[in-house]
């Protein structure tokens, strides 16, 4: 098993952060993990992105270039990345503020920016939400791996925000896969 | 010269392989090194204790003759290569021996920040208005319309003043000196060498061979006697009315001023972040709690 | 930015942190550098780091400065090392040479980015391969490592301190803008099993002191600047004892103890990696980030039963001569993978012999992207 993940949005959106969250899950989870993100002027404005490449056995190469999963928060980097996603890929957008056409793979579009500032009243916690749903929609790991991978890397004092936040997500996930059905 | 006679500079001087000295007849290198001897043996300095860094150029000939550690570097680069000495090894007395081009041309930007940081280093700078080891070429500090082989109708470059530069940037203590003045020079050297910061003594030098020749005052008695006659005291400077200043150099100690030196700085660095640590471990063992990352990553 | 250091258990890790970690392992003690893409977390992590173990840490005022601020405070008995990239590095190329006439330990890190000039400072290149060989002028031998994993940037600085200690001389990391940035899941060994090499202490009274004394094996013990022993230290051509020298004579002596040093402990220094080399017919020549790209190529490859091994020099200077002939002798085509306009082939020419028939095929990049195991099994599949 091999799996390719892309976390896309804006700069300050915390997904370098859960790009290193997610990679540490899978080590948790016994996996080989490799992880890499935009650099430079990429990485100032316009889209960001951090790439993690989870798999059983050693990774050589280190570029993701056929996305199994593709989380984008922004329009412009849904725009940019989906063009990287397999057929049969998930893409998880946020429909808050990301219109897309129809894509053959799975397309789960959730307002997650809208839904953290109404529960938690801060776009903060958005890259955690949106993390835990890729995460509980895709079993790319598991729930207990990244639960514990979050409380190793944020502040003690953002520990409870984050796990409220995981909850959420598992909340929004749930409830998407008993509609899927 | 009563009581430190000639024969104590022989107590510093490397006697196997290295003499004669490369420097030629009449110049204010050798005049300067005895000087600069008779200080160090005057504050009863240790020849284990003493790093001489220089770069290139005759004056940074120097090190090699003198018994101590001793490194011979590349061209401008001796202030960058004792600040790394200094840092590893502060309670070396760390001398700079250095020319005007080495210094203030290819060497500028270590010199400005060497004075930026005040860092612990006697910077001696050996000013001969020209590039001696290589034939006389001008350096920032040939004044205009003075002649050398890179300026063959005259510089039309105004100089460096050495001095203010090292001043302005941030060095602790200043003087200007030159090699007739040599009871002076040696004073000067005595406190330079007991400054905790960064000195800078500029030494003003002749060299009859190429600056000299090509500015058509060839004998070292002659340049001897215009470092004589075109400086004067700070305090006789002072007392000059405006108009009789012009074409006067100034000696003496220009800048002394008390402020935070690097090695200290660093150091105070150091003690606060183990202090730190100890309090740190305190807490941690009166809490007695599950240690936790110190760096525990912050939400982004 | 973690420089947590759990051993025994997988964490992830990028690798200027890797660097880091290894530099402290070895027991780095100096740092003077000055900030450039893509090298700069090394500086970032050590300024925080060195000074809470009461080492040091000086941000220079441009990179002629930090390497000879690092050759000084090796002098004085510091182990110490800088990091650069490509503009920092062509700066630093005088001092370089300086470090290598005088014999003085230190570690010289370059995160390649593409090139010439700023070039692609964020973007990866193997440009500098050349560079790190004779970019300081003159004749002199150099050592230069070349990892291609997370765990290799810790292994191999460990190692590049080790061999600068053990052989009195700069040895330069060779990193790729990729493996500097990325993270991977690593398991590092315990501190207690590394073998950490120190440089040897002269026990002779100081007047008996040479600081470049002859000896059979060309390593002779070195004092530092304030242990007694008072010894001059010049980048003009110089005798045992350190003085300037221009006698023919001694010229030849320092020239070829400083050569020989090196050439006569090459199965110390030079390491390679042969992957799935004992059966291969052809075989890929590539270091790096290249070398990963291409193990995905043979993996695949293999798979369809075509027998292609590779060949990546861990010890890219001293270039890795004997390895590569056995490669030539045995295979009948080599693919040389790159990321620069050639710099590797002609090495591997160079040691091709009269008679052996394997026939070269290059694969160079130099776009800012990293070569594909794609391209590579497309030329594979045109050799094969």
């Amino acid at each position: 098993m091999k799996k390719e993940i892309r976390l896309s949005g804006s700069g300050g959106q915390g997904l370098i952060l859960a790009g290193i969250i997610l990679s540490e899950a899978a080590i948790m989870d016994s996996k080989k993990v490799l992880q890499s993100q935009s650099y430079g002027p990429e990485s100032r404005g316009g889209s960001s992105r951090s790439d993690v490449i989870i798999s059983d056995e050693t990774i050589y190469f280190p570029r993701a270039v056929n996305l199994d999963i593709l989380l984008s928060l922004t329009q412009e980097a849904a725009d940019k990345f989906l063009c990287n996603l397999k057929s049969n890929g998930y893409l998880i957008y946020d429909s808050s503020v990301i219109k897309v056409n129809p894509i053959d793979g799975e397309a789960i579009g959730i307002p997650f920016a809208e839904i953290a500032i109404k529960k938690f009243k801060t776009a903060i916690v958005t890259n955690i939400i949106s993390l835990t749903f890729l995460c509980k929609v895709t079993e790319i790991v598991s729930i207990h791996s990244l639960k514990s991978a979050i409380k190793a890397r944020v502040k003690e004092k953002f520990i409870d925000l984050n796990m409220k936040a995981v909850r959420q997500g598992i909340k929004l996930a749930e409830k998407y896969l008993s509609e899927r059905g | 010269m009563k009581n430190i006679p000639q024969k104590v500079i022989h107590r510093y001087l490397r006697h196997d392989k290295k003499f004669p000295h490369v420097w030629c007849a009449g110049c204010g290198n050798g005049i300067i090194l005895g000087d600069l001897l008779r200080a160090i043996y005057n504050l009863g300095l240790e020849k284990d204790d003493i790093a001489m860094v220089s770069g290139i150029g005759c004056s940074s000939r120097m090190p090699v003759y003198v018994d101590f550690n001793t490194l011979h570097t590349t061209h401008g680069r001796a202030i960058a290569f004792a600040t790394g000495i200094k840092m590893a090894k502060p309670e070396l007395k760390v001398i700079v021996i250095t020319g005007d081009g080495d210094v203030s041309a290819i060497g500028g930007n270590h010199f400005i920040h060497a004075a930026r940081r005040n860092i612990n280093l006697t910077i001696i700078i050996v000013n001969n208005n020209i590039y001696g080891m290589t034939g006389g070429q001008c350096s920032p500090t040939t004044p205009i319309g003075k002649f050398a082989t890179t300026a063959p109708y005259g510089s039309i470059e105004p100089n460096f003043d050495l001095c203010e530069l090292a001043k302005c940037a941030g060095a602790s203590f200043v003087a200007r000196t030159t090699a007739f003045h040599t009871t002076e020079a040696r004073q000067i050297f005595e406190k330079a060498l007991q400054k905790k910061g960064c000195s800078v003594v500029e030494v003003i030098s002749q060299c009859p061979v190429s600056y000299g020749k090509m500015n058509n005052i060839s004998s070292a008695v002659k340049m001897l006697e215009l470092q004589r006659d075109n400086t004067l005291p700070i305090a006789a400077y002072e007392k000059l009315p405006e108009e009789k200043r012009a074409g006067k150099i100034v000696r003496g100690i220009l800048h002394d001023v008390e402020k935070p030196e690097f090695i200290d700085q660093y150091q105070k660095l150091v003690d606060s972040l183990s202090l730190q640590k100890q309090e740190k471990f305190d807490e941690s063992k009166k809490e007695n709690k599950s240690s936790k990352s110190e760096e525990s990553k912050s939400q982004e | 930015m973690s420089t947590d250091r759990k051993a025994g258990k997988p964490i992830l890790l990028q690798g200027n942190a890797a660097v880091t970690l290894g530099a402290l392992d070895a027991g780095v003690q100096f740092f003077g550098g000055y900030p450039i893409t893509p090298s700069t977390e090394i500086a970032e992590i050590l300024a925080k780091e060195l000074p809470k173990r009461g080492d040091k840490f000086i941000q220079m005022e441009d990179e002629i400065g930090s390497i000879a601020a690092v050759l000084g405070a090796s002098i004085a008995g510091l182990k110490s090392m800088t990091a650069t990239s490509g503009p920092g590095f062509s700066l630093m190329q005088e001092n370089l040479g300086f470090g290598m006439q005088t014999e003085i330990p230190c570690v010289i890190v370059n995160v390649q980015r593409g090139g010439p000039s700023t070039g692609l400072p964020t973007s990866p290149a193997q440009g500098d391969i050349m560079q790190a060989r004779w970019g300081t002028h003159g004749d002199h031998p150099v050592i230069a490592l070349y990892p291609d994993s997370i765990l290799e940037c810790y292994e191999l600085t460990i190692r590049a301190f080790n061999l600068s200690e053990k052989y009195r001389t700069p040895v330069i990391l060779l990193m790729d803008e990729v493996l500097a940035h990325m993270r991977e899941s690593v398991v590092l060994p315990p501190k207690d099993k590394l073998k950490i090499i120190h440089r040897i202490k002269p026990n002779v009274p100081p007047e008996w002191y040479k600081h470049y004394k002859r000896n059979p094996k060309y390593i002779s013990p070195v004092a530092s600047f304030g242990e007694g022993y008072r010894f001059h230290i010049t980048g003009l051509t110089h005798d045992e004892s350190g003085f300037p020298t221009q006698v023919p004579e001694e010229v030849n002596d320092m020239m070829d103890r400083l050569l020989r040093k090196i050439t006569d402990n090459l199965d110390d220094i030079i390491q390679i990696e042969p992957f799935y080399m004992d059966d291969a017919e052809i075989a890929i020549f590539a270091a790096g980030v290249v070398a990963r790209s291409a193990k995905e190529a043979i993996i695949q490859a293999r798979k369809k039963g075509i027998k292609v091994g590779l060949i990546r020099p861990l010890t890219i200077w001293p270039f890795p001569d004997h390895d590569v002939e056995n490669m030539l002798e045995s295979t009948r085509a080599v693919i040389i993978a790159e990321m620069n306009q050639g710099q590797l082939i002609n090495e591997v020419k160079r040691v091709t012999k009269y008679g052996q028939h394997s026939r070269f095929y290059r694969i160079q990049k130099y776009n800012g992207l990293v070569i594909t195991p794609d391209e590579i099994l497309r030329k594979i599949a045109e050799v094969a």
